[in-house]
């Protein structure tokens, strides 16, 4: 069993509630922090522990905390990023649902280390059951003394609010969060500068993910350096795991960074494996953003040693045999499952999620969708398959955002793994309506890496 | 894009304006826009949609041009610029979901109901239509029932028929 630091009192009836949570160790981080560190201490404890970011860019937490612009009689901002939108992860959902006060002991402990005064939990306006928890959360705390004017006698004041969003996707890209915190459209803002330096209202700003924010209230608690202990290398600490598609036990699951991914797939503790006995033939790790891998690559490296659930070894190999542990969203697509249709799934999903600013993203998402529909509908040409990679190659790293990044990725890699699949499609247009390819030779060992 | 149907005119509770000053009470002085979101929520969950009148009106209460609220209207997907039915069932139709047959149970609720996608039901109490993920892949397929957002989880065709029976009942 690894060790669970954020849903360790998961079961616990009433966690939900301050009480509950105060008598089994809550709050406890605010304390030590207010009464026992200096904001910069905290700071400095963070960054000792290797926090890398759980929304899915994995940027050092302490070192993003330290690059906060901190000039004179200019208020300073913690926004929460609630925006949970990534396909494949409902962690935050989970982690607010249940524990709501780990999320505002964390808000407490990031605030007073960056010197907000104000801070902000921006979640997604369907949520609209979790904005009523952390409302009640918020205003639970504050009635306790943790929040509100001089925090047990500090002299440190805040006041947390909840900000619901409208239904968009692009939101949980930072900038375009804080322009719709502010009020209007969610699109991202050029960069530099960054939120650090003029973020919300023009002030400086971190935005931070619920996991990370809620993972420094271990990190307080225990030390930076007891934190760093768990995990495998630069990958620190525990991850909140989304589970979901065809296995046996979907969930979120906190592991130990660097549990193997057959582990995570196979072990009763986890995903129980894949359902309805079939086989497994792919899995999108980190989110529908990240490359989608066959069976074979997941769960091997190409040198064929175990891949492992960690930032390092997710990208081992690169785009041509990795992928990323983005924000932990592992979708498990068994044999029965399309990958051409999957991947027309997603980038529907990227051409409706595209703010249209930058033409890259909004018209090529859009051709993507097009081309993809009709190939899985039995009208593809074999040069639409490179027509594809060609549009993908050209809508990524010319966005102002990531989101043709993540519009281009899942597209490429369904090509570069299952190729022979979408030629099954174009010559087999009847047959590819009427049956799936099945689960080929995606799952057999790999001979050498060369022909990956 | 912004097609409503007209409403002469809309005149806010007393109650619904006090929300609002509590929702702007949130910012520093001078950002009161960033009430513009929560404010809209506020409003779809009293009119079940944003007609122009009301939109207008947020507009002359927060003191920002009605092209403001009309561009954040259009942009946010949980916003409805006509009328729906009284129940909205969103049915979530991203990949995760998909993969243990969502596709499904949107042909099966549209069957039930007799509607297509976006239409209402005859009597005026439901809608339906996909929307994209909504971060709940591990109890897929799901769906939405706003305004408070209420979850279905794991649904099958008879907890659909479960669903729509006890909402008609209500």
């Amino acid at each position: 069993m690894g060790r669970k630091l954020l849903l360790e009192h998961i079961n616990v009836p009433g966690i939900n509630t301050f009480q509950v949570y105060k008598e089994k160790g809550g709050y406890r981080a605010v304390e030590k922090a207010l009464k026992t560190m200096s904001s910069d201490d905290v700071v400095e404890e963070v960054k000792k522990s290797g926090l890398r970011g759980r929304g899915g860019a994995g940027f050092p937490t302490g070192m993003k905390w330290s690059f906060l612009a901190k000039p004179e009689g200019v208020p300073r901002y913690l926004v929460c990023n609630a925006d949970e939108s990534e396909p494949g992860t409902f962690k935050d959902r989970y982690l607010m649902t249940h524990i709501p006060h780990a999320l505002i002991e964390g808000m407490i402990i990031g605030s007073y280390a960056l010197g907000a005064n104000t801070s902000y939990i921006y979640v997604r306006g369907e949520m609209m059951p979790q904005i009523r928890i952390l409302e009640k959360a918020i205003a639970e705390a504050k009635a306790a003394g943790y929040l509100g004017k001089n925090i047990l006698g500090s002299g440190y004041d805040l006041e947390i609010y909840v900000q619901p969003g409208g239904g968009a996707y692009i939101c949980g890209e930072e900038t375009a969060l804080l322009e719709s915190l502010e009020g209007k459209r969610g699109n991202p803002r050029i960069k530099p500068p960054f939120p650090a330096i003029a973020g919300l209202y023009g002030c400086p700003t971190v935005v931070n993910n619920v996991e990370s924010i809620a993972a420094t209230v271990p990190i307080v608690n225990e030390g930076g350096e007891e934190y760093a202990k768990i995990g495998i290398g630069r990958s620190t600490g525990t991850k909140l795991i989304s589970a979901s598609g065809n296995i046996n036990q979907p969930g979120v699951y906190e592991i130990e960074l660097g549990l193997s991914v057959e582990d995570f797939i196979y072990s009763d503790e986890y995903c129980g494996g894949i359902a309805n006995g079939k086989r497994l033939k792919a899995v999108v790790a980190g989110g529908s953003s990240v490359p989608i891998l066959p069976a074979n690559l997941i769960l091997n490296l190409a040198n064929g040693d175990k891949r492992l659930m960690s930032y390092e070894s997710l990208s081992e190999g690169g785009f041509a045999t990795g992928t990323m542990l983005g924000s932990g969203g592992f979708v498990v697509l068994d044999e029965d499952q399309c990958i051409v249709r999957n991947t027309w799934n997603f980038s529907r999903f990227y051409h409706h999620e595209s703010c249209g600013q930058c033409s890259p993203c909004r018209e090529g998402t859009g051709w993507m969708e097009k081309v993809l529909h009709r190939i899985e509908y039995g009208h593809g040409k074999m040069s639409d398959i490179d027509l594809l990679v060609d549009v993908s190659k050209k809508i990524e790293g010319n966005t102002i955002c990531p989101l043709g990044d993540a519009a281009a990725w899942p597209v490429a890699s369904a090509i570069r793994h299952f190729r022979d699949e979408f030629e099954w499609h174009v010559k087999e247009p009847k047959l590819a309506l009427e049956r799936n390819y099945g689960l080929a030779h995606y799952a057999d060992p790999l001979k050498i890496a060369e022909e990956v | 894009m912004l097609r409503v149907e007209e409403v002469q005119s809309v005149e806010f509770s007393s109650a619904l304006i006090s929300k609002f000053d509590e929702i702007v009470s949130r910012y520093p002085e001078g950002r009161s826009k960033s009430a513009l979101l929560p404010i809209l929520h506020e409003v779809q969950a009293v009119y079940g949609w944003l007609s122009s009148a009301a939109m207008d009106k947020v507009a002359e209460y927060l003191n920002i041009q009605p092209i403001e609220v009309y561009e954040v209207a259009t942009f946010y997907t949980m916003f409805f610029l006509k009328p729906q039915g009284k129940y909205v069932l969103e049915v979530c139709r991203t990949g995760p979901c998909c993969l243990v047959g969502a596709e499904k149970i949107m042909d099966y609720i549209g069957e039930k109901l007799g509607i297509k996608e976006g239409e209402v039901t005859a009597d005026g109490l439901f809608s339906y239509r996909g929307v994209e993920c909504l971060a709940a892949c591990g109890y897929a397929p799901v769906l939405q029932i706003g305004p408070e957002y209420t979850f279905y989880e794991n649904l099958t065709p008879e907890s659909v028929d479960q669903l729509i029976e006890g909402l008609k009942n209500k």
